[in-house]
């Protein structure tokens, strides 16, 4: 009886669960996988479309003979680099029409013409023309007769299901010179970025966990930026920070603290002299690096402050008993408490940072030395129109990302085994 | 009383009514008006004046009339040593100052005196000053969008500096961005699709979510701890990396441009965080109840909708309100997957805007403010609930 039970229940959960596995199998699990396959090709976004047998229809009357009419078929193959076999045609006419010279390749029957036209090449054009008599010598109906649309179909050789393979794009990633400035790129901005969010997370939930007029209203306020949409920040930050009539610039020019216009977004390098020595600082790179901090900053501090306020009182008051200042009461109570959450968040956050691609692609387009690992699987994909290649770097993120997540389960094991 | 402590507490706290100016100042600067000198050396040094003689009265005499009376000193020398400043300048100096003296009514030789006092006094101030900060920071950029789509490319060319707001120009003339943004640009079938595209990225995310999630809190099947944690790792993978397979696959079988393409990426996309979150609250509900339910005769549906569902509604409403947030502020899949204008989502059209021709930047912003307040009036209203969800679902984002 049990066990009957059991075998309900096991199959009601398989049946509960199937569409969202399916479905997440599909769309995410998947395009990981095939990313590996295509990564091995040699794919171009020009090879994407699929080539299609393409059929124009022009009607022309006959002079001085309203019973008949020529049709003309514009026959091409939409493709430039390759070939499509076995095409065939079907096309509709009205009734009592009959061909009066039929192609060798085409039959007519019960109002249906259907042709085979056998392989086509590349960039493949032909010019069909049929002319059709009126059985019952009344006039032709031109509208009837292009209300009707011509279907196509041929099979053409799918580039992404071929079993020819590469390693090109994998040495052309790694042989790059760029690479390892994009890996120093993608690794400066992803701290920085963790670090900051971490720091001022921390400031903004002890400053939130005091009591204080419209605390609630703070609270919301800090999460502003988190929650709005990325697009509307980005282009609002790109407008303040503008050299010539960005508001900051124009802010900082007028109390005299500089002297000239900043390009803050659009700058690769600016040197800077403290105590003697130049110090050449990542300009575009930095400004990004604060804007992401600005934006996700909210998550750290309200993961922080859930954790601050379940800090029970009493360790306060014995430190107040015990004569310790502020400093201290920081470092030895509120830090050792908030130290799992931090380690928690920064490597959440430190995944996450690790593969932005909208803050950097709206503000720089990867610009002035702001090139992360996504943004490159955009620009090889996209704007250079290698796909083989934007896989290729997608694979190198998900290698890095896999060393990430080991880490961060380990992490997590750890503090489940602790609690 | 020690020395140190005096000078601590007269640094900072002029330090911090220092900056309490600057920020004042800067405002006025951007209401337009011609400011160009912070004052430093002479607002320091009266700063600290009057800090001193707020710590030799102490206690003596009325709080409030003290407070009063040196703010007034105050703002009346900083009336002086600035020229041509509308009136209304000076009473915001005269309200700040009321405040820090409120601030620092209590210190007295006394309160110096006592332990750690210049410590606290300076955390004290840092979390005032970070406040104020904080929140200048943090607005700044909104109330930057919302001005710049009420004026002018002329005026804003004329002075970059100048936020004020030009009331007197009418209503009509006031939304001018609005009206163009949404008959000339087509803003309104974008917030169309935008309000689809998220609704039904929620209601079928709730659909596939509430069973599988039920399923992995209560059922016994073979799998079920491996499920549950592969849940969180397919969570973790961002979309930059599915971005390329799905563009190839959807451009091949003609999904791109298409609404129901984006409801489906955005469905599975949302569906591990939303099955994570609901199977945690999903344990909570006591097993009794359920128990109860199968003896009445209830199969598996009845109990989950009419046991499970009502019970959970706080749970689904974070995860719903989640999911819409996230739907809504999508931006890559939508770049990736639409390029015809009349498929557009809101993000897109205003990235669209700025990638294409010159637009005006009022414009631009009138976008942006479309796209934003939608969201954060949803946010102030059911702030629980999206805080919560937030809370679960942030190690996304």
């Amino acid at each position: 009886m049990s066990s009957k039970l059991a075998k309900i229940e096991k199959r009601t959960a398989y049946l509960l669960i199937l569409p969202s596995v399916f479905l997440v199998f599909s769309i995410i699990l998947f395009p990981i996988f095939s990313n590996i396959w295509i990564s091995f090709k040699n794919v171009e976004l020009k090879d994407l479309r699929i080539p299609e047998p393409r059929a124009k229809k022009l009607v022309k009357s006959i002079n001085d003979n309203p019973t008949q009419i020529k049709i003309i078929y514009k026959l091409r193959n939409s493709s430039l680099t390759q070939e499509i076999t076995n095409v065939k045609f079907k096309d509709k006419y009205p009734d009592n029409l009959e061909p009066t010279n039929l192609d060798n390749r085409c039959q007519f029957k019960s109002n249906l013409l259907m042709c085979k036209l056998g392989n086509w090449p590349k960039k493949y054009r032909e010019n069909l023309e049929i002319v059709f008599q009126n059985t019952n010598n009344q006039e032709i109906s031109k509208k009837e007769i292009k209300s009707y649309k011509p279907k196509l179909s041929g099979k053409s050789q799918n580039i992404l299901l071929t079993y020819e393979f590469t390693l090109n794009n994998f040495k052309k990633v790694i042989k790059d010179k760029a690479f390892i400035d994009l890996l120093s790129t993608t690794f400066y901005y992803t701290f920085f970025g963790t670090i900051g969010a971490i720091v001022f997370g921390i400031l903004a939930a002890q400053m939130v966990n005091q009591k204080f007029f419209g605390r609630t209203f703070m609270r919301s306020v800090l999460l502003f930026p988190y929650v709005a949409p990325v697009v509307a920040l980005a282009y609002t930050w790109e407008l303040l920070l503008d050299p010539t009539s960005g508001t900051l610039n124009n802010l900082l020019i007028n109390y005299q603290i500089i002297e000239g216009p900043i390009n803050l977004l659009g700058q690769k390098y600016v040197t800077l002299n403290i105590l003697g020595f130049d110090f050449k600082l990542r300009l575009a790179l930095t400004t990004v690096i604060i804007f992401e901090i600005w934006r996700y900053f909210p998550l750290a501090f309200l993961f922080i402050l859930a954790r601050l306020q379940a800090v029970p009182k009493e360790l306060y008051e014995a430190a107040d008993v015990d004569g310790a200042n502020p400093i201290q009461k920081f470092l030895n109570i509120t830090l050792p408490q908030i130290l799992a959450v931090i380690s928690i968040l920064f490597m959440i956050r430190f995944i996450w940072n690790f593969n932005k691609f909208e803050d950097i692609f709206l503000l720089t387009g990867g610009a002035s030395g702001t090139r992360t690992l996504p943004i490159n699987v955009y620009q090889q994909g996209f704007s250079i129109g290698d796909i083989g290649m934007g896989s290729a770097v997608s694979i190198v993120i998900v290698a890095f990302l896999l060393i990430f997540m080991f880490i961060y389960f380990k992490l997590l094991g750890k503090r489940a085994d602790e609690n | 009383m020690k020395i140190k402590n005096i000078f601590t507490y007269c640094l900072i706290s002029s330090l911090f009514l220092f900056s309490l100016i600057c920020i004042w100042k800067i405002l006025v600067t951007l209401q337009g008006i011609e400011l160009t000198n912070f004052n430093f050396n002479k607002l320091f040094t009266f700063g600290i004046i009057l800090c001193v003689i707020n710590l030799l009265i102490g206690k003596k005499f009325n709080l409030n009339i003290k407070i009063t009376t040196l703010a007034l000193l105050f703002s009346i020398f900083d009336y002086f040593i600035s020229i041509n400043l509308p009136i209304w300048y000076s009473f915001g100096i005269f309200l700040i100052s009321l405040f820090f003296f409120n601030n620092i009514k209590n210190y007295d030789k006394n309160f110096l005196s006592k332990n750690h006092s210049s410590q606290k006094l300076s955390f004290n101030f840092l979390t005032l000053f970070g406040i104020t900060l904080f929140s200048f920071v943090i607005l700044f950029p909104f109330y930057m969008m919302l001005v710049t789509s009420f004026k002018t490319q002329a005026l804003l060319l004329l002075n970059p500096l100048d936020f004020s707001i030009n009331f007197a120009q009418g209503l009509p003339e006031l939304f001018k961005s609005y009206f163009i943004v949404f008959k000339d640009y087509n803003f309104g079938r974008y917030m169309l699709t935008s309000t689809i595209v998220s609704l039904g990225t929620v209601i079928i995310t709730l659909i596939f979510a509430i069973p599988a999630a039920y399923a992995v809190a209560r059922l016994n099947f073979f799998g079920k701890n491996f499920l549950s944690t592969s849940i969180l790792i397919i969570y973790l993978f961002p979309a930059i990396v599915l971005v390329i397979p799905l563009y190839t696959i959807f451009s091949q079988l003609g999904l791109r441009n298409s609404i129901e393409g984006l409801l489906i990426v955005y469905t599975a996309t949302t569906l591990p965080v939303a099955i994570y979150m609901l199977q945690g609250y999903f344990k909570s509900i006591p097993k009794e109840l359920e128990e109860a339910g199968i003896i009445d005769g209830q199969n598996w549906l009845g109990i989950i909708f009419k046991i499970i569902l009502p019970l959970s509604l706080p749970a689904i409403s974070s995860v719903a309100l989640y999911v819409f947030m996230i739907a809504w502020n999508e931006f890559l899949f939508s770049l990736m997957f639409l390029d015809r204008p009349n498929t557009f989502t809101l993000s897109r059209a205003i990235q669209f805007l700025n990638v294409g021709a010159e637009t005006p930047r009022q414009y631009l912003m009138a976008g942006s403010v479309v796209v934003t307040l939608p969201i954060l009036i949803i946010f102030v209203y059911f702030e629980k609930y999206l805080v919560s969800g937030l809370t679960a679902g942030s190690v996304k984002g």
